[in-house]
């Protein structure tokens, strides 16, 4: 199947989601949230791919030979930086609502109504 | 002069890694104003920009020229809906760390790199002429915003609005990447004139409107309108006051300039015909927005939170008017933008004055004590008529424009229900005002929820400079209705954001273009429309903030709604996240069965 | 709203938005069928035009190099912003204090300590050779930055805290952090130099990337290991 890839990655998408919504556990949540993102990766990198292409790097390899778009690569570099600091800051709040509140359940901490 | 583009984005981020890397050398009393001087600095850099939007410079990173008609590099265009942004996003900037002078005590220095990161990624996410360099910038603002709502990590309340900031507005950047790897997954172009150029010719198959559905929704998540608005009241009401201020006043919507530029550079071209499906689902969206803000606003007695739905509120009006897709109604945005933006950050750094004399920023224990501050109490009053759209005051033009435009595209319907989800939330905002400084109304009130307290920051800031602030944002506020010549400039401002061609060909092939041509410096009349519904939205304001202070209960038969209203805002992430997919789902489905060519 | 109906109502969203995600992408080109414009050139052009051979560390340095400096500084601001959320009340330890806990945490084992500590150097050495040629094979400034700083985070599992803050100092960390993102910023943000200039730029833009990556994520773990080593934290009043 040709566009198997892909529909991994809407997959990947939509579970990722799923896990946000119906998590107990704040660190849980920020994995799911990750989950979400590598979605974007595995379609990032699925869009650059080439059949019986090498890899953007011409080190010993004639240049204009058939390669892999490195666009996608540069993209996907920047995205799991991206996706790093985000749970770097989420964690670092789970750590503080911890300290707070004693729970890490996001359906328990409840300082706001309305 | 296009090098200023690029500075607007370098002062600030130089001035942040300056910050971190020179801290253990500095002496204290220096301190302070590095942040200062290069928030100045890159608002004078937007300031000139904006004056040389003229010619929407475009600058090309690392000095990469579009080869053979490809765009290999990234672009910043310098045109004046941008700048003016940016420029915007320095003012407030500015505004806001003058009035923290002294008022973070705790961990400051990392206050001021945030906020100075901040700045860095709204300007350039203004600026950009680049699909993912948007998404960059716009997780550059996204960090830096995180981190600041959950400044004060002693009190829970910031620490869960920081997290559910974070996770939503992730999601939406999500998105956001999604929909730009689908785009460039068809196009293989990543610059917004090369895509549109591609896909020009592109009928509007599923994976245009599914992508146009994704980065919408994520720059809708920004921008706070329903069903993605949850986050954004809780964000505003642990913040800090200073950080309210860049929330509320550029960061919600630049969220809104996101929609617009994608729209007009990359898909106006395949939905051409269909518009009227995406404008009828757009206004929609953004009448609803407005009225729910407003009725959530007039519901609240934290004042910060009161101030974030009132912001949600004028987020829809904003929408409306992006969603006409008219260049006059999208003048009356970058206007509303303008006097909305000073206003109301002038409102946030009040309630921050409030907060710091009488540790407390809920309404109804604040009753009267405001009497001690009659300056503020004017300066306050007045922020808040400026809101009104009382004819040529404040928002007025903002409004009268959009209204205009409403009128012509035969949405009669439009400016009444606009009118009154104004009237609303000014008239929340005045009854707060006449509550805290007057100590007119009842000192219970069974209208409002109770809510937790907010402990204020534990320096004392600068009183004079505080109020001096305040008073500069309102006075430009106020006056932003009657500059002379804005009228004329954000209209030719908008018609050439809208012509998608004379972008593609300037950017692409470096034609140059005229935007603003010879301007009148002059205030034209308003129409008799306009008039009639700015006196109106103000009797209206009237009417509602007296019925607020007399202390009734909300009718019997209003009690359901609302209090499903109010559960829906449960500050559970799980419950916004369903709500956000919901929404998605939503208008991806119906953008599908109204805009594919069938 | 009830966890139920919540996850009611996602499960139809999701539903919905499954569908949708599934009949954009089956519209992209098939997989390995690759036939963007964008990509196709810079495989062309950039070993002649920037001298390297890894036409990806150019694509991440030079031709989209702004977004590689908008990137550093969503990790500069992550990395300030979880130093913001994880201070301590000022009144609180400080930092001998920690250390002084922290001796409570020596490791015990001598295998784990002769292994760690020769994995220390070579993994180092091989976070050096990535960034060093990133220009010529894969790697890069940020794939060296996280090893280099891995290289730093055995030293605290093979041997404990102490040894590990006492190579990663926090002054240090913080300029090198910081000079590390100016120093991208200088280059980057002016936009005059093209394709007349030889890589030189790039790698000193690699080199600085990698100082920073590493000085990032050194103290992000420092942070997050100093919460863990502080557990006793005075509950806030």
């Amino acid at each position: 199947m040709s566009y198997l890839p892909y529909i991994v990655a809407a997959w990947l998408f939509v579970v990722g989601l799923y896990g946000i919504v119906t998590s107990r556990n704040l660190i849980h949540l920020a994995v799911c949230l990750t989950v979400t993102q590598s979605s974007t990766y595995v379609l990032l990198l699925a869009i650059g791919y080439k059949h019986r292409a090498t890899a953007p790097i011409f080190y010993g390899v004639p240049v204009g030979s058939r390669a892999v778009d490195p666009v996608v690569q540069a993209l996907t570099l920047t995205d799991v930086v991206v996706s790093v600091t985000v749970v770097a800051l989420i964690l670092a709040l789970t750590v503080d609502i911890h300290r707070d509140a004693k729970t890490v359940d996001p359906d328990e901490i409840e300082a706001f109504r309305g | 002069m296009s090098w200023l583009l690029p500075l607007t984005v370098a002062l600030p981020f130089t001035g942040a890694a300056l910050g971190v890397a020179l801290d253990h050398w500095l002496p204290e009393w220096v301190k302070q104003f590095p942040a200062l001087v290069f928030s100045v600095a890159t608002t004078v850099c937007a300031v000139l920009a904006l004056a040389h939007s003229g010619s929407a410079p475009v600058h090309w990173f690392g000095g990469w020229q579009p080869k053979h008609g490809i765009a290999i590099g990234i672009a910043f265009v310098g045109e004046p809906l941008g700048a003016g942004m940016a420029a915007l996003a320095g003012v407030l900037a500015t505004a806001a760390l003058l009035f923290s002078w002294h008022y973070m005590e705790e961990a400051p220095r990392l206050y001021r790199v945030l906020m100075l990161v901040f700045l860095g990624g709204m300007c350039g996410f203004a600026l950009s002429g680049d699909l993912f360099n948007m998404f960059v910038f716009f997780e550059v603002m996204g960090v830096a915003a995180y981190a600041l709502a959950g400044y004060h990590i002693e009190q829970l309340g910031p620490l869960q609005g920081a997290l559910n900031f974070a996770i939503t507005n992730s999601i939406g950047a999500y998105m956001i990447l999604f929909g730009t790897a689908l785009v460039y997954g068809e196009t293989g172009a990543l610059n917004l004139a090369q895509i549109g150029k591609t896909l020009a010719g592109h009928p509007p198959d599923a994976l245009v409107v599914v992508a146009f559905t994704l980065i919408l929704v994520g720059f809708l998540v920004k921008a706070a309108v329903v069903p993605f608005h949850l986050w954004l009241a809780d964000a505003h009401a642990v913040a800090p006051a200073p950080v309210c201020v860049l929330y509320s006043g550029v960061m919600v919507e630049l969220g809104l300039l996101g929609v617009a530029r994608v729209y007009w550079t990359v898909f106006e071209a395949p939905f051409g015909m269909h518009a009227p499906a995406v404008r009828n689902v757009l206004l929609v969206v953004g009448v609803a927005t407005a009225v729910l803000g407003a009725v959530m606003a007039f519901l609240q007695r934290h004042l910060k939170r009161l101030l974030a739905y009132s912001t949600i509120s004028h987020a829809g009006v904003m929408l409306a008017g992006v969603a006409l897709l008219d260049h006059v109604s999208l003048a009356g945005v970058a206007n509303l933008v303008l006097s909305h933006g000073l206003l109301k950050g002038a409102l946030f750094l009040a309630a921050g004055v409030l907060l710091r004399e009488f540790h407390s920023i809920d309404e109804l224990r604040l009753h009267g004590r405001g009497r001690e501050l009659p300056l503020l109490g004017v300066l306050f009053g007045l922020a808040a008529f400026g809101l009104v759209g009382f004819p040529y005051v404040g928002t007025f033009l903002g409004h009268a424009l959009i209204d205009d435009g409403g009128i012509e595209l035969g949405h009669s319907w439009l400016p009444p229900l606009l009118m009154v989800a104004s009237a609303v939330s000014a008239a929340a905002i005045l009854r707060a005002g006449a509550r805290i400084f007057l100590g007119w109304g009842p000192k219970h009130d069974p209208l409002l929820a109770p809510e937790p307290e907010e402990r204020p920051p534990e320096g004392r800031g600068s009183g004079p400079l505080m109020v001096l602030t305040v008073a500069a944002l309102v006075a430009a506020g106020l006056v932003a209705s009657v500059v002379p010549g804005l009228q004329d400039g954000t209209e030719h401002a908008a018609a050439h954001f809208m012509d998608r061609q004379v972008y593609v060909s300037h950017v692409l092939e470096g034609k140059p273009v005229d935007v603003l041509p010879d301007v009148p410096a002059v205030v034209h009349r308003a129409t008799d429309a306009s008039l009639a519904y700015g006196l109106g939205a103000a009797a209206l304001t009237l009417l509602v903030t007296l019925l607020g202070l007399s202390g009734r209960r909300i009718p019997n038969v209003l009690e359901p709604p609302v209090n499903v209203l109010k559960a829906a805002h449960s500050g559970i992430v799980g419950d916004y996240v369903m709500w956000l997919t919901l929404g998605t789902a939503v208008l991806g489905g119906v953008w599908i069965l109204t805009l594919t060519n069938r | 709203m009830n966890r139920r109906a919540r996850i009611a109502v996602f499960a139809v969203a999701a539903a919905g938005l499954t569908a949708l995600l599934v009949a954009s992408v089956i519209e992209l080109p098939a997989f390995g069928h690759y036939q963007g414009a964008y990509g196709n050139q810079l495989n062309r052009e950039a070993v002649a035009e920037r001298h390297t051979t890894n036409v990806v560390t150019a694509t991440v340095f030079d031709y989209r190099g702004f977004d590689t400096l908008g990137e550093e500084f969503i990790l500069f601001a992550a990395v300030v912003g979880v130093t913001l959320l994880l201070r301590r009340h000022k009144d609180s330890e400080d930092h001998q204090e920690v250390l002084r806990k922290a001796d409570d945490d020596r490791v015990r084992s001598d295998a784990i300590r002769v292994v760690g500590l020769l994995a220390m150097p070579a993994l180092f050495l091989l976070g050096l050779w990535l960034v060093a040629f990133g220009l010529v094979t894969p790697g890069g400034g940020f794939q060296g930055g996280v090893l280099l700083a891995g290289s730093l985070f055995v030293v605290f599992l093979a041997a404990g805290f102490r040894p590990y803050a006492h190579l990663t100092p926090a002054h240090w960390a913080d300029f090198a952090e910081g000079s590390g993102a100016a120093y991208l910023h200088n280059f980057l943000g002016s936009g005059t130099r093209g394709t007349l200039e030889s890589d030189g730029s790039m790698t000193l833009l690699n080199w600085a990337t990698a100082v920073e990556v590493t000085a990032a994520m050194v103290l992000l773990f420092s942070e997050f290991l100093e919460s863990y080593v502080l557990p006793s934290v005075r509950p806030l009043p």
